[in-house]
């Protein structure tokens, strides 16, 4: 609708704008982001390309479908911000079509055909992730041992290409799995936590990055730095990535004074797999969940207890994307019940009783 | 004292420093005044004199018209050479009823009303005083303050708030009027607490003006019941609600007035006028007006005769640098653009604006991106994109139901929306569209009720006459059967 009234004020504006926005995230997610190309080598290198390019080809296709301004809005960064979510939660050595795949879905099934920007229901790269996982499971969990670049053993670019492009089983010692799913199995084959975890848990490894695990996802440390420059930035406020955290870690310390030998402690829960990459960058999507601050901090709680729930009792290893898009679904509701209170009046809207009217 | 919060805010880069160390001087008098007779909320003042006739500085040349209107008076001594349609300083650039004066340059008073003395005059005396004087709000809203004024008589208050918080950015002629003029300040404070009955005032100046700060303290020091009150700087801090809020902690309800919260709040312009006006007799036909912007030659504060063309402020001011890429009367978050530089001074403008294209900073019109930026700006508590969002709509009503008439169009929402959405212009849109859509109700209610009503008397008519001719068939009836009884009683003496 273009608005039949003349402009009014203000005639000034702060100097935030969208695509400030969106660099300002990926700003936040580079130190992670090329740690995990560090360490995973040319083929994470590759991946993360494909699925960037992916992404914004689909974006581009979409805007020209629909007959929209392509250099404006490919020029916000959103797309781009999406593929690179996308990649950040792939397994380094994942085979290219993944990469395409993961970008398309993202884009189009997640964005575009809702509307575009600011229109979807769920988040992009959440979407692509849980459809990819549903389809190519064996794909989506084949993690590797870190083999920083240019170290030895790494393999070299070419070796890379052909791992990329579909030749991952010529290189048979690389396979390894996430420490979410080590203790899966340590569980499945009678052992107990800390069993598992006195074989496979390093602290400072996790905290560093440096596992087996998503492209983007390992360093804890970096993935918080990131978080904190967004806080600090006032890109994004502390309630959901608090309320997330919290929670997971308050479930995790219960069942674990409960039963020790089988659930494992919050801290073990807050370093694992994607939960502190989905505390800060993807709950907080503002597109996909709710605007006011406490409507944040239900939306963080209920993401950090469904990704326990789905970790602890589910099939999946990893619950982060199931449990984001099942906030993302809940999203309108806790808007439609969550409101500021507005100047004047009581919670219900009512007018606020003036002196005249107290008894 | 102890202050409370508000909610939400801005920060706006404030430029004051651009005029705020230029102190308050006159300009040179201009060719032609244009006083618009029409320079508050309200009805338009009725002219009182004639072309060609000749004028006295403070001479009354327009009456109020009506409970809510404010007489004007001729700025200077000269000659009425028109009474007409000219350019009215007004955001639809539409023309307004105005008296063009060409000064005599004498300068010459014309007999002022006796000075009242505070002490000894009644509230009523004063109330009549500051009506006489034509005075208004000089923050922007221009409502006659004598109607203000009169409130107290059947409201208990217990706080008149002056507002020093001159939060938009640029704006500096309230913060110079408090340092230079700080005494007639809270000379005027004390007359409206005097008429009022009010026992305490607060005079609540933004942080970020501490020279004022400490001129009103020591012009103050004397008065035991005016406070001064340092508030954040924040935007809208000087918005009538949030002032309240911050200064007594009470939110005004809904629909009402301050009045209802106990309060009076006046700008320290008006406070000041109202001393001018009871202490010496002197109606309102001068004002400070601040004029800046980036792209202003010599940014100042110039004491202006009410009807001074915006050019002659302009030029007063070094003229224009560049092309500026907005011309503004008030300031940049909720001043009016101005279309023509002819537009005269009017009491409640306190600034004009140059302003260049960085500090306007105007940026492609993008989706919402949910960011809720605007939520947690919005000192009202309203969810800006909610509304946004039900106009685009066309569900204005819904718009209405969610918080339109809530929102004070303080703009910050606007100011901060990274996607530069025009909130602000979508609210006015839907409230101007609101508005026509009740005249037009109005308008079909009258028309329906003219219909119904001639409906109704048509078949009361028709009741009527049915009645009557019910009447006369009865009367027939019984005449016909009185008849056949005396037939058949005659038969039966016949018989
Ligand atoms: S600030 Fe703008 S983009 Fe952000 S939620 Fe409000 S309207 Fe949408
Ligand atoms: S303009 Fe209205 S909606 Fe926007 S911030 Fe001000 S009060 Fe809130």
């Amino acid at each position: 609708m273009s608005l039949p009234t003349p402009p009014s004020a203000p005639y000034a504006h702060s100097s935030a704008n969208v695509q400030r926005t969106m660099a300002l995230v990926m700003l936040a997610l580079t130190p992670s982001t090329l740690y995990g190309l560090y360490i995973y080598g040319w083929p994470a290198v590759f991946l993360f390309a494909l699925t960037i390019l992916s992404a914004l080809a689909a974006e581009a296709f979409s805007l020209a479908l629909r007959r929209k301004p392509i250099v404006m809005f490919l020029g916000d960064g959103s797309a781009a911000l999406s593929g690179w979510l996308v990649a950040a939660t792939l397994p380094p050595w994942a085979p290219w079509w993944v990469a395409v795949l993961g970008g398309l879905i993202a884009i189009i099934i997640g964005k575009q055909i809702f509307g575009g920007l600011g229109q979807n229901v769920f988040n992009p790269a959440m979407v692509a992730r849980v459809m990819l996982l549903v389809s190519f499971p064996v794909e989506l969990t084949r993690f590797v041992d870190p083999k920083p670049l240019f170290s030895q053993g790494a393999p070299d670019f070419s070796q890379s290409l052909q791992i990329v492009f579909g030749q991952i089983e010529k290189f048979d010692t690389i396979s390894s799995a996430s420490l979410l799913d080590q203790i899966r199995t340590v569980l499945k084959q009678g052992g107990d936590v800390p069993g598992g975890l006195a074989e496979h848990y390093q602290p400072m490894a996790m905290l560093i990055g440096d596992v087996p695990g998503s492209l983007g996802e390992t360093s804890a440390l970096l993935i918080l730095l990131g978080g904190l420059f967004l806080l600090y930035k006032r890109i994004i406020t502390w309630h959901t990535p608090a309320a997330m955290i919290a929670s997971i870690a308050l479930i995790a310390a219960v069942m674990n004074l409960i039963d020790p030998a089988r659930y494992p402690g919050p801290v073990y829960h807050v370093l694992s797999g994607a939960l502190l990459l989905g505390a800060f960058f993807i709950a907080t999507d503002y597109v996909t969940a709710p605007v006011t601050n406490t409507g944040r901090l239900i939306f963080g709680a209920g993401a950090g207890a469904l990704v326990y729930v789905i970790r602890t009792w589910t099939v999946f290893p990893e619950g982060v994307a199931f449990a984001v898009l099942l906030m993302n679904a809940l999203t309108p509701v806790i808007d439609f019940y969550i409101k500021p209170r507005i100047y004047g009046r009581n919670r219900a809207g009512e007018p606020l009783p003036g002196p005249d009217d107290a008894g | 004292m102890k202050l409370f919060s508000i909610r939400g805010g801005v920060h706006p880069s404030s430029h004051k420093s651009l005029s705020s160390e230029q102190p308050i001087r006159a300009i040179a008098m201009p060719e032609l005044l244009h006083v618009p007779m029409r320079q508050n909320i309200g009805a338009p003042a009725e002219p009182v004199v004639a072309e060609g006739e000749s004028v006295l500085k403070g001479q009354l040349i327009g009456e109020s018209a009506g409970p809510v209107s404010a007489p004007v008076h001729a700025p200077t001594s000269g000659t009425v050479t028109a009474i007409g349609d000219y350019i009215a300083p007004h955001p639809s650039g539409l023309a307004g009823l105005t008296i063009t004066i060409a000064p005599d340059g004498r300068e010459a008073w014309a007999e002022l009303p006796p000075p009242l003395d505070p002490e000894t005059a009644t509230g009523q005396e004063i109330a009549d005083r500051v009506r006489e004087a034509g005075i208004v709000g000089m923050g922007g809203a221009a409502f006659p303050s004598s109607v203000k004024l009169g409130l107290g008589t059947s409201r208990q208050l217990h706080s008149l708030i002056l507002n020093g918080a001159e939060c938009e950015p640029y704006l500096s002629a309230d913060d110079r009027l408090m340092r230079e003029r700080s005494e007639g300040i809270v000379g005027g404070a004390a007359i409206m607490m005097k008429a009022l009955g009010i026992p305490r005032a607060i005079v609540a100046i933004e942080d970020n003006k501490p020279e004022a700060i400490a001129a009103m303290r020591a012009a103050a020091s004397g008065h035991g019941a005016i406070e001064i009150a340092a508030v954040p700087s924040r935007y809208p801090m000087g918005s009538e609600k949030q002032l309240i809020q911050v200064v007594t902690g009470v939110e005004v309800p809904a629909g009402k007035l301050p009045a209802h919260a106990g309060v009076l709040v006046h700008n320290v312009a008006t406070a000041h006028a109202v001393h001018d006006a009871v202490r010496f007799g002197r109606p309102l036909i001068s004002r400070v007006v601040t004029v800046s912007g980036g792209a202003m030659a010599e940014p100042g504060n110039l004491e202006v005769l009410i009807g001074t063309p915006v050019a002659d402020m302009i030029s007063a001011c070094g003229g224009l640098k560049g092309t500026p890429e907005q011309l503004l009367l008030g300031g940049p978050m909720m001043g009016v653009p101005l279309h023509d530089k002819a537009a005269p001074a009017i009491k409640g403008n306190n600034g004009v604006l140059a302003l260049s294209r960085s500090e306007v900073n105007p940026g492609a019109h993008m989706p919402c991106i949910r960011c809720a930026d605007c939520v947690a700006a919005c000192p009202c508590g309203l969810q800006p994109l909610e509304m946004m969002i039900r106009i685009r709509n066309e569900k204005l009503s819904e718009a209405a139901d969610v918080g339109l008439y809530d929102c004070i169009l303080c703009g910050a929402c606007s100011w901060v929306c990274p996607s530069h959405i025009p909130l602000v212009q979508y609210f006015n849109y839907a409230r101007g569209a609101l508005r026509d859509q009740d005249i037009v109700k109005q308008h079909q209610d009258k028309l329906k009720g003219y219909t119904q009503r001639r409906e109704e008397r048509l078949e009361r008519i028709a009741r009527a006459k049915e009645e009557a001719r019910k009447a006369r068939k009865a009367k027939m009836a019984a005449a016909k059967a009185a008849k056949a009884k005396a037939a058949a009683e005659e038969e039966a003496t016949d018989a």
